[in-house]
């Protein structure tokens, strides 16, 4: 079979180069492509969602009801938050994903190229669906992003359908990206690459791939459910029929609270190759590393009814709960400690990737922290559902989960197109992200603890005026991004000084070591020894 | 590991049918959406076509995609690591199907112990009962609902029993047809092969009885309390496996008869061998969760 198999390789060796028109796009199986396809598609989702951000901040800007009617209101954050965690971070760190595993491990490509470019091509058609029902009679899903029953089953309007078949075919997409993401890691790795040897980024992505496939078909599962409980008689979530309300709450959390790891763990691989790089030092405590992202995937499956302290539990329940989301500070903290312990006495360099990488490293643990604080159920009583929530996710999402991709695009950027990004606008990008994002997030602590709620258009008048100096950070933030919208064209019209193959002075691994820059469009076609 | 023989790995070129899939499960997510609403509101509307459009645009792309599939495979393109590929693809595939049924029967757990028995007053929750439904009394089956809905609880002899049998016998039958695809025993395999197909039909076909009977018969439908709705969504989600496992026996069938597969070269009959005795496993833990206890 394999001198079969050798003939046939040579009629393939041609083509080297990337074939060109929109077909290429359409039609492609190639990694790289579908990489860039992934991450245009998230930015291009973010800056959408942010968009829609930008109405929330507007409307709350002062007290009152002055700018959108509740409803919009309320279209604004489902949407809003659904865009953003299915349509900007998962499928931005998928598209990392692609360009970067098999560069990282020596393979030639994804493992399953075919599928690879069906998983992409789903999500557009997914989020047109989810944006065309805002312009349904009736308006689009309004029931915020965690689609709560019986707010999405016994007073939601048609468009429910619509969100739910569209949530459906996300699904689809994320389950064939991770089966590729976990296959390509299992089987196609160079030799010599053990698994001791894989870069971090490569290993939490494994991880997280393996979260994805076990909780999308739960988040399929409980859609459906509510599709048949709001269409078809039902009763899963009705208590006249025997069903109960708060069932949803358990199989959605049961999928959301892993959703959750999916969006850190590979953002803590990332940090995880930037910063031994600019400290000229090897990652301190790699195995730990590893060890601890599985316990927290782990752990993740066991602490969902964290979400619902308030719902009327057991109390035992509630304990159990709170002390196995405490448990998770442990493996977090020993990432946290890693990374500032490779810093320690290294020889750092202040990159823009760097940069990056430290403001993660701080804003994330301060979403930590205010993660520690709701995880105490009898103070969560407080918190629950006010403005104390949202910083905390925002902290961990935006200067976690966003600041890492950032992060990774400025350090992988020159690899991929050859040149240098301009730096003097990613210096404005970077210092007016961090100052805006905590005019934006760190006052909501305040009103929060306070007791402003989150998802409504009014307040209280004692809220006015960090609502506008939120609302400004807000406004300074999506602005911010523009920014990164002019680096990335002029970018990608390879503008800029050509860099070194290594491009960054203490960058290890296959794809600063053995790939020239920009990275051809097939690499590693004959697997690299790895020594 | 060193220069020894390496055979390529190998990266297909561009192919149209991703994107075709990607068009067909569009047309399918807006075809099913809008049908839904039409059906749920008897409104008159276009879902229903968008819905036939985008199935039978996923039929062309599955059946072109499958055929430069099954030519790449034949010439010989395929390496034992591309097999590897596929296989752990399959593994993983039929893992997230077992987390999907795994939603629906943790929702069935739920309802049985710890729902219903609140709505009757259990653990801390007499007042609950007391002012939501005073006369309600927690059982399962649950077949008089707190709403006041009534219904039979099916029992698990007769046609479910008759189902069992049938479904793990052609489990057995379809692991002969794999021992006779690695003998060579192309008799063997097709026989096996054709009788898993047949068990798999009238195992569908009696499922259908089962629920014409539940609903003509004994009052049970979606519509009568969780007991119901579990039911029916875990034994149709079921059903539907068992829909598509058949179809890809099938589909295996012909590929035998063309003279498809050798002993070391058939991954297509084992995945479809693989999701057949999954659906078979799941029919057991619905047989035993659903139907018996």
């Amino acid at each position: 079979m394999s001198t079969v198999a050798e003939h046939s390789h040579d009629d393939h060796d041609h083509h080297h180069h990337a074939p060109s028109g929109i077909k290429r796009w359409l039609y492609t199986t190639n990694h790289k492509d579908i990489g860039t396809l992934y991450l245009w598609f998230a930015f291009i989702m973010f800056l959408t969602g942010g968009a829609m951000a930008m109405v929330i901040r507007a409307e709350l800007f002062q007290p009152g009801l002055q700018i959108v009617d509740p409803n919009f209101f309320n279209q604004m954050t489902t949407v809003h938050g659904l865009i953003m965690v299915f349509g900007a971070v998962m499928p931005a760190f998928t598209g990392l994903a692609n360009w970067l595993v098999p560069m990282m491990i020596g393979a030639p490509d994804m493992a399953l190229p075919r599928m690879n470019n069906w998983s992409f091509w789903i999500l557009p058609f997914a989020f047109l669906i989810l944006l065309s029902s805002l312009f349904l009679e009736g308006g689009g899903p309004n029931f915020g992003w965690t689609f709560y029953a019986p707010l999405s089953t016994t007073y939601s309007n048609d468009s429910t359908a619509l969100f739910v078949f569209s949530v459906h075919i996300m699904g689809i997409s994320s389950i064939m990206g991770a089966i590729n993401v976990i296959v390509t890691i299992f089987n196609m790795r160079a030799p010599g690459m053990n698994w001791m040897k894989m870069p971090l980024f490569v290993w939490t992505w494994l991880i997280t791939a393996f979260l994805l496939i076990a909780v999308m078909p739960v988040l399929a599962g409980v859609v459906t459910m509510l599709l048949t409980d709001k269409f078809f008689g039902t009763s899963f979530f009705d208590a006249a029929g025997g069903g109960d309300p708060v069932l949803f709450q358990h199989v959605f959390w049961f999928f959301g609270h892993p959703e959750v790891y999916i969006m850190i763990l590979p953002a803590f691989g990332i940090i995880s190759q930037i910063v031994p790089t600019f400290s000229r030092k090897p990652l301190f405590g790699y195995a730990s590393m590893v060890y601890a992202t599985a316990s927290i995937a782990l752990l993740s499956f066991v602490v969902w009814a964290h979400h619902m302290f308030t719902t009327g539990m057991p109390v035992a329940t509630e304990l159990f709960f709170m002390f196995a989301t405490m448990l998770i500070s442990v493996p977090t903290g020993v990432k946290v400690f890693n990374w500032v312990a490779t810093m320690w006495r290294g020889s750092i360099t202040f990159e823009i990737p760097m940069m990056f990488a430290i403001a993660f490293i701080v804003l994330f643990t301060l979403g930590g922290f205010s993660g520690l604080m709701l995880a105490i159920t009898p103070v969560d009583f407080q918190y629950h559902d006010t403005y104390f929530v949202v910083a905390h996710f925002h902290y961990v999402l935006v200067t976690g989960a966003i600041f890492s991709i950032m992060a990774a695009v400025y350090y992988w950027l020159p690899k991929w197109t050859g040149k240098m990004f301009d730096i003097t606008l990613a210096k404005w990008h970077f210092w007016c992200s961090l100052i805006s994002v905590n005019l934006l997030f760190f006052p909501m602590h305040f009103v929060g603890l306070a007791g402003m709620p989150r998802r409504i258009p009014d307040y209280a008048l004692q809220f006015a005026d960090f609502n506008k100096w939120i609302s400004i950070g807000g406004f300074a933030f999506g602005l911010s991004q523009l920014i990164f919208l002019a680096l990335l064209i002029k970018a990608c019209k390879k503008e800029g000084e050509p860099v070194s193959d290594r491009v960054w002075e203490g960058a290890e691994g296959l794809e600063w070591e053995q790939l020239p820059s920009p990275a051809p469009y097939h690499t590693f076609e004959t697997p690299p020894v790895v020594k | 590991m060193t220069e020894q023989a390496y055979e390529k790995y190998y990266v297909p070129d561009e192919s149209p049918w991703p994107f075709v899939g990607a068009v067909a499960l569009f047309l399918i997510a807006v075809g099913a959406g809008n049908f839904v609403i039409e059906v749920s509101k008897d409104k008159e509307g276009y879902g229903g076509w968008i819905l036939t459009a985008g199935l039978l645009v996923l039929l062309v792309m599955l059946i072109g995609w499958f055929k430069d599939q099954i030519e790449e495979s034949r010439t010989g393109l395929h390496s034992n690591q591309l097999g590897g590929s596929y296989r752990q693809g399959m593994s993983w595939f039929i893992f997230s199907e077992v987390m999907f049924f795994a939603a629906f029967f943790g929702a069935l757990y739920y309802a049985r112990t710890i729902s219903i028995p609140w709505l009757g007053g259990a653990s801390n929750n007499a007042m609950t009962n007391e002012v939501l439904w005073p006369t309600f009394e927690a059982a399962w089956p649950l077949i008089s609902t707190p709403g006041g809905e009534t219904t039979e609880a099916m029992g698990w002899y007769g046609l479910p029993l008759a189902n069992t049998i049938i479904l793990l016998l052609s489990s057995v039958t379809c692991h002969f047809a794999h021992v006779g695809l690695e003998q060579e025993n192309r008799k063997k395999l097709t026989w096996m092969l054709g009788i898993t197909i047949l068990f798999g039909i009238v195992f569908l076909f009696l499922q259908v009885e089962e629920y014409i009977h539940a609903y003509t018969q004994m009052g049970l439908t979606l519509e009568s309390g969780v007991y119901g709705s579990t039911f029916f969504m875990l034994t149709g989600f079921h059903g539907m496996h068992v829909t598509l496992g058949t179809i890809m026996l099938i589909v295996m069938f012909f590929r035998v008869l063309k003279g498809h597969f050798t002993p070391d070269n058939h991954f297509a009959f084992q995945a479809t061998s693989w999701y057949w005795h999954f659906v078979d496993v799941v029919w057991v833990m619905l047989f035993f969760f659903v139907y018996i206890l």
